[in-house]
């Protein structure tokens, strides 16, 4: 690892005055402490945000909006009593990333900016455009099981790793930034870019922007939602194919949808073709099977990775039957026309979500 | 830890964060010791297996002795790890029932699979 200097400031939240060209942030580090261990990034300087007074969670009751310190860490964000209650995507998209001790070093800024885990990115003798711009990708005609179909380009096909903003990005969340040019505010889906000719640059951040929160409004979608991801294995692995889902149904009626997807993509993406397949019919199973065929519109599969498409449309499939079985808010009526059922339960599995316990605290999805 | 501290407790696994073997508390939370630097942790608590029981010639911690009693290992390279681990488990009131163990406990692996005997420990340690 290249020797670098450290500063830690604490007060005022200016961290960019203390970062020179050669300075990176360092939020919990378990992406760039790696990143750095493998000699992928190597900065001269870290400056540590970690004690700035960004760690906290509010609601504001008047736009019934949470606010989310950029410093929290995964695991407070999903153990919070409101994120449980009225946003239970985002608890259990946490809690399906990392494990235990990783989530409780991960921010939710750091969350964000994670790089991609295609082998070769962090391989320093093979080519990779989104490490050395112009070199090539090595992904294109070698290992690429696990890589994007959705979002891709001829630069790069490597998937975006984050769960967390997957849920986000169903949310509809508001990514605030601060830095030298003073402060903004976008949606999530601008704040990742898809890889194009420039798979090196992946958000809208400039040199010194800092991630200060992030701003998820409560709605009645985000009261019913719910986040399936599959793996490898039953736990503590990146998302072959996530989905987060969110339904709002009256009248056995979709009123309104959100469909956005995981492992599969350069970036978070949103199923835009899979929401307007459900709306204004129907929850049912055939709906939700049409929609998981809709989620793969515009997929490329390479060699190796045709799998994911037929992934997509399992997993969007089966995250909307088993959100549509979960308890719907009281105005919701029966759906009427071949009603889904969901996946049966397992006991202990934490299909539901169940008070008095984190949710998606077991998976069980695929055991 | 290990080598400036002596504190050889703590293991050097893949240090990538992907087994857990480096598992410490920092002000009683867990975390993977070999993907953050200690400088970023300057006062505050932390904790690894020599200072689990206390006096060092005094009775193990009860969540060692029960990884004793049950046999929870082979050859003992994961197990500073999952026992930090465990503890952390029990202080976060995960160990409802062994689905629930198992997932909580993902972020510590075994590569002598005394997975069943880990789980049956902790089990043990929370009063089941
Ligand atoms: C073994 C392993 C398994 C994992 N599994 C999953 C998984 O299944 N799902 C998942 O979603 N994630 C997973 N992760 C990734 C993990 O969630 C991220 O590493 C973590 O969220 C990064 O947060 P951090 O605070 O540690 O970031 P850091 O490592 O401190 O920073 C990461 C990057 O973000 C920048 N940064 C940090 N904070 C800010 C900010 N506020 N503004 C601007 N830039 C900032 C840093 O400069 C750096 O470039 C896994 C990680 C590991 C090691
Ligand atoms: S897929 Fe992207 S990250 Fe992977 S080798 Fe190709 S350019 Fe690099
Ligand atoms: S050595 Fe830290 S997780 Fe493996
Ligand atoms: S006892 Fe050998 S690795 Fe766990």
């Amino acid at each position: 690892m290249r020797s670098f200097t450290y500063t830690r400031p604490a007060e005022p939240a200016q961290p960019w005055t203390e970062l020179g060209p050669d300075a990176m942030y360092i939020a919990g580090g378990t992406n760039l402490v790696d990143l750095m261990k493998c000699g992928v990034a190597a900065p001269g300087r870290l400056v540590d945000i970690g004690r700035l007074p960004l760690a906290d969670i509010e609601v504001d009751a008047a736009t019934d909006t949470l606010r989310i310190g950029a410093l929290v860490p995964n695991s407070d964000l999903a153990a919070h009593p409101v994120v449980r209650e009225r946003l239970p995507v985002l608890s259990r998209a946490l809690l399906a990333g990392a494990s235990p001790q990783l989530r409780n070093l991960a921010t939710l800024g750091g969350n964000l900016m994670q790089r991609t885990r295609c082998g070769y990115f962090r391989d320093l003798a093979m080519p990779c455009n989104k490490r050395v711009p112009d070199s090539g990708c090595a992904a294109l005609d070698g290992e690429h099981r696990g890589h994007a179909v959705l979002g891709t380009s001829s630069r790069c096909i490597a998937t975006h790793p984050s769960d967390l903003a997957v849920a986000l990005l169903a949310l509809e969340a508001r990514v605030s930034i601060d830095g030298p040019n003073g402060p903004r505010a976008e949606p999530i889906e601008a704040f990742h870019l898809p890889p194009g000719e420039t798979p090196e640059r992946e958000t809208t951040l400039t040199h010194g922007e800092l991630i200060t929160a992030v701003e998820v409004p409560m709605t009645t979608l985000g009261a019913h939602s719910y986040y399936l991801k599959v793996r490898e294995r039953a736990s503590f692995a990146f998302a072959m194919c996530s989905a987060a889902v969110a339904l709002e149904v009256r009248e056995g009626t979709v009123r309104a949808a959100r469909i956005a997807l995981g492992g599969v993509a350069t970036t978070p993406w949103r199923a835009y073709a899979a929401e307007a397949a459900l709306i204004g019919g129907p929850p049912s199973t055939g709906a939700f099977a049409r929609a998981g065929d809709a989620a793969t519109e515009g997929a490329v599969p390479g060699r190796d990775n045709g799998h994911k498409v037929e992934l997509i449309r399992r997993v969007v499939a089966r995250a909307l039957s088993t959100l549509a079985a979960t308890d719907t808010p009281a105005t919701d009526t029966p759906a009427t026309d071949t009603p889904a059922t969901g996946t049966p339960k397992s006991p202990g599995t934490g299909e539901a979500p169940r008070t008095g316990e984190a949710p998606g605290s077991t998976e069980g999805e695929h055991r | 830890m290990r080598e400036t501290l002596g504190l050889t407790g703590p293991k050097k696994g893949c240090d990538l964060g992907q087994c857990g073997a480096c598992t410490v508390l920092v002000d009683g939370r867990r975390i993977t010791s070999c993907l953050t630097f200690a400088l970023m942790h300057g006062g505050r608590e932390v904790t690894t297996i020599e200072g689990l029981g206390g006096d060092p010639e005094g009775d193990l911690h009860p969540v060692q002795q029960a990884f004793v009693d049950h046999d929870a290992f082979q050859c003992g390279f994961c197990t500073p790890g999952q026992i930090m681990s465990a503890v952390a488990l029990l202080a976060e009131g995960h160990a409802g029932d062994d689905d629930e163990i198992r997932e909580w406990m993902s972020g510590n692996l075994c590569r002598c699979a005394a997975y069943p005997n880990i789980v049956a420990a902790i089990t043990a340690a929370a009063g089941r």
